[in-house]
C-alpha cells in the first residue's frame, strides 16, 4: 500500500462538451481505486472541461484509467512540457517557492539549490511572472488557456 | 588592548604575493574558529573572504557616451527607452537600475511585471548587445547640437561603472504579511496571515555579519563587484552606525550599508542581473565579495560567526512597514530561516529565501581563488567607516 500510494502524476484534461457533465473523473476513483487531487478546473462557455488534476495510485491502475478516459473522449494531456525552466537562467534564489502551489519548486535545504520536479507542477504559470530573472517558460502549445 | 596575534596588511599581501597566503572562505572559517578557537584560527588563517548575491535596489550606472560632433550638453537621455538622470557634464549620465521603461503598464494591472528597466539594460550592455541611445537638449554657442539618437555598446562607451550608493545590507528584515489579502512587494509576494515568511542575506557569508563594526572595510577596500575588482567608497546611504546589537556584535535590525563601484567594462552578467520583481518593480542582483584580513583574533571571532549567531527582525510588510511602523514582531535566527520553517506569531511559516546561497557561496569562492593565484592583492581603508 505505502509504495503504491507513492506513484502520482499529473495530468492535463480536456472534456468535450456532452462529456463535461458526466462523472467520469468520480469514476477514476470507483473503477480504479485511485485517489485525486483536482489543482484546477474550468467550463469554457462552450461547455468544453479543462481540468488539471493530480493522481495517486497504482500504476496499472493510473494506465487504465487513462485508457478508459481516452474511451469516453476525455484527451489526457501529460503536464510535463507545459512548463520549463531555463537552467542557465536560474539563480536559485528561491523566490518562487513562496507561491508554488505544488511544491514542483522548493529549496534543497542541503544544497541550497532550488529544485524543479516537472512532475509535481500543475502548470499553473505562477512562477513564470514570480521568477525574478524569468528563468520559468511555459509553452502554450497544449491548450489550458 | 593587546592581542596574540598581530598581522599588518601589507604582511598578509607578501604571503599572498609569494603564493603562502591561508586564504579560506567565510562558511569555511566558521569551522575553523569553532573547532580551534580564535587565537589558533587567527594564526593560521591570512583572509576570509565572503560573498553575497542579492537584488540590491540602490544600484546603476554612471556612463560618458563620447561626443558626435557637432557636440552636445544633453538634458535627458534614455538606454532603450529608459530614462536616466542627465543633470551633469555634457555627455555624463546615470542610468539606476530600478528605474522601467517609459512604456511600461507599471501596476497598472496588477500586480505589474516590470520586464525591463534600468537594471535590464546594464546587464544587456554586459551581454555585448547593442542598446539604443536617445538624448535631446537646448543648444548653446559652445553645445549646438540638439538631438542624438544611435546604437551604443559597452565597449564603445568611453565609461560605464558600476556605481551603487547602498549595497550589501548587514542584516535585513524578514517579511511577513498580517492582513488578508496577498501583497506583492520588494520582498517577494507574501500570502495573508503569514503564511510565508521571506528573507534576504547570505547569512554568514554576508560581507558585513563578518566585520560588524567595520574594523578592516571602509573607504578604499577592494572588493569583488560583478566579477570584476571595485572599491568601497565608504558608508552607503542609509548607513546606520549605531544599531542594537547581540553580545558578539552583530546588529540586530538592518544597519550598515555599503556604497561601491567598479569598472563595468571588465564585470561578467553572470554576477550583475537584470530583475523584475513582481508588482514592485525592476531593479539588479549584484554579487559582491569582500576579503577580510584577519589581523588578530579579534577579526577571527568576527569571521567565525555562524548562521545560528544571525537574529533577523520579522516585519509586517502588510501594514506596519507601508505605513512606517517600526513594530517587530520577533527576531529569528537564519539558521531557522535556511530550515524552511519558522514561527512567527505563534505559529509556524514556510521561510522563503531571496538571496541566492549558492550564487553567494561562488563569489566568496572566485575570490578566494583570485588571492590564492596571486592576482588579487588586500587594500588598507583610508578612512573608516563609523560602525559602533
Ligand atoms: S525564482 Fe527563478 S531564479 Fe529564483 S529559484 Fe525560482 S526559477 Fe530560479
Ligand atoms: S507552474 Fe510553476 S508555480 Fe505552478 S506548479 Fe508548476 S512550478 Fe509550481
Amino acid at each position: 500500500m505505502e509504495s503504491e500510494s507513492k506513484y502520482k502524476k499529473i495530468v492535463y484534461l480536456t472534456f468535450p462538451p456532452d462529456v463535461s457533465n458526466k462523472p467520469v473523473v468520480c469514476n477514476l476513483t470507483r473503477l480504479y481505486d485511485l485517489c485525486f487531487n483536482i489543482l484546477k478546473a474550468q467550463i469554457t462557455p462552450r461547455q468544453d472541461g479543462h481540468m488539471t488534476i493530480e493522481i495517486f495510485g497504482d500504476p496499472q491502475a493510473f494506465e487504465d484509467a487513462m485508457s478508459y478516459l481516452k474511451e469516453h473522449r476525455v484527451k489526457v494531456h501529460p503536464i510535463t512540457q507545459k512548463i520549463s525552466r531555463d537552467e542557465q537562467t536560474c539563480v536559485h534564489c528561491g523566490m518562487c517557492t513562496a507561491l508554488c502551489p505544488t511544491r514542483a519548486l522548493a529549496v534543497d535545504t542541503v544544497t541550497r539549490l532550488v529544485v524543479f520536479d516537472p512532475d509535481k507542477c500543475s502548470a499553473c504559470g505562477i512562477c513564470t511572472n514570480v521568477c525574478p530573472v524569468k528563468a520559468m517558460e511555459v509553452f502554450p502549445e497544449n491548450g489550458n488557456h | 588592548m593587546s592581542h596574540e596575534v598581530t598581522k599588518t596588511i601589507s604582511e598578509i599581501n607578501a604571503r599572498i604575493k609569494s603564493g603562502q597566503a591561508v586564504v579560506v572562505t567565510a562558511r569555511e572559517m566558521t569551522d575553523i574558529v569553532r573547532a580551534k578557537g580564535k587565537v589558533k584560527a587567527a594564526r593560521e588563517v591570512d583572509v576570509v573572504t565572503t560573498g553575497t548575491f542579492s537584488p540590491m535596489c540602490s544600484s546603476g550606472m554612471l556612463f560618458n557616451f563620447g561626443q558626435e560632433p557637432p557636440v552636445m550638453r544633453a538634458s535627458k537621455v534614455r538606454l532603450n527607452n529608459v530614462q536616466c538622470h542627465a543633470g551633469l557634464a555634457a555627455v555624463d549620465a546615470y542610468l539606476g537600475c530600478t528605474e522601467p521603461r517609459r512604456d511600461d503598464p507599471l501596476n497598472k494591472v496588477h500586480p505589474g511585471t516590470f520586464k525591463y528597466g534600468g537594471g535590464h539594460v546594464i546587464e544587456d550592455l554586459l551581454r555585448g548587445k547593442a542598446v539604443r541611445l536617445w538624448c535631446e537638449s537646448y543648444v548653446t554657442d559652445c553645445y549646438p547640437r540638439a538631438a542624438l539618437e544611435k546604437d551604443i555598446t559597452l565597449a564603445g562607451l568611453k565609461t560605464a561603472m558600476l556605481l551603487n550608493p547602498r549595497n550589501c545590507y548587514q542584516n535585513y528584515n524578514v517579511a511577513v504579511n498580517l492582513t488578508s489579502r496577498i501583497i506583492y512587494t520588494y520582498m517577494g509576494p507574501l500570502k495573508p496571515g503569514a503564511k510565508n515568511a521571506n528573507f534576504a542575506t547570505a547569512g554568514a557569508l554576508s560581507p558585513l555579519f563578518n566585520d560588524p563594526y567595520f574594523r578592516t572595510i571602509g573607504l578604499g577596500t577592494k572588493i569583488f563587484l560583478g566579477g570584476a575588482v571595485g572599491y568601497v567608497l565608504g558608508a552607503g546611504t542609509q548607513h546606520d552606525p549605531k544599531p542594537k546589537r547581540t553580545e558578539r556584535g552583530l546588529p540586530l535590525s538592518a544597519a550598515g550599508t555599503l556604497m561601491v563601484r567598479g569598472d563595468l567594462k571588465g564585470m561578467n552578467p553572470r554576477y550583475v542581473r537584470g530583475v523584475s520583481i513582481l508588482g514592485y518593480g525592476c531593479s539588479l542582483a549584484v554579487g559582491v565579495g569582500i576579503p577580510i584580513p584577519i589581523l588578530n583574533e579579534d577579526m577571527a571571532f568576527f569571521t567565525g560567526v555562524s548562521d545560528a549567531d544571525i537574529l533577523m527582525p520579522v516585519k509586517d510588510y502588510g501594514h506596519d512597514y507601508p505605513q512606517g511602523i517600526p513594530r517587530v514582531l520577533g527576531h529569528v535566527t537564519y539558521e531557522e530561516l535556511l530550515s524552511g520553517r519558522v514561527v512567527v506569531n505563534g505559529s509556524e511559516t514556510a521561510a522563503v529565501p531571496l538571496t541566492s546561497l549558492s550564487m553567494s557561496l561562488e563569489v566568496a569562492q572566485k575570490l578566494k581563488e583570485w588571492i590564492e593565484k596571486g592576482e588579487f592583492t588586500l587594500t588598507e581603508a583610508q578612512e573608516r567607516i563609523v560602525s559602533e
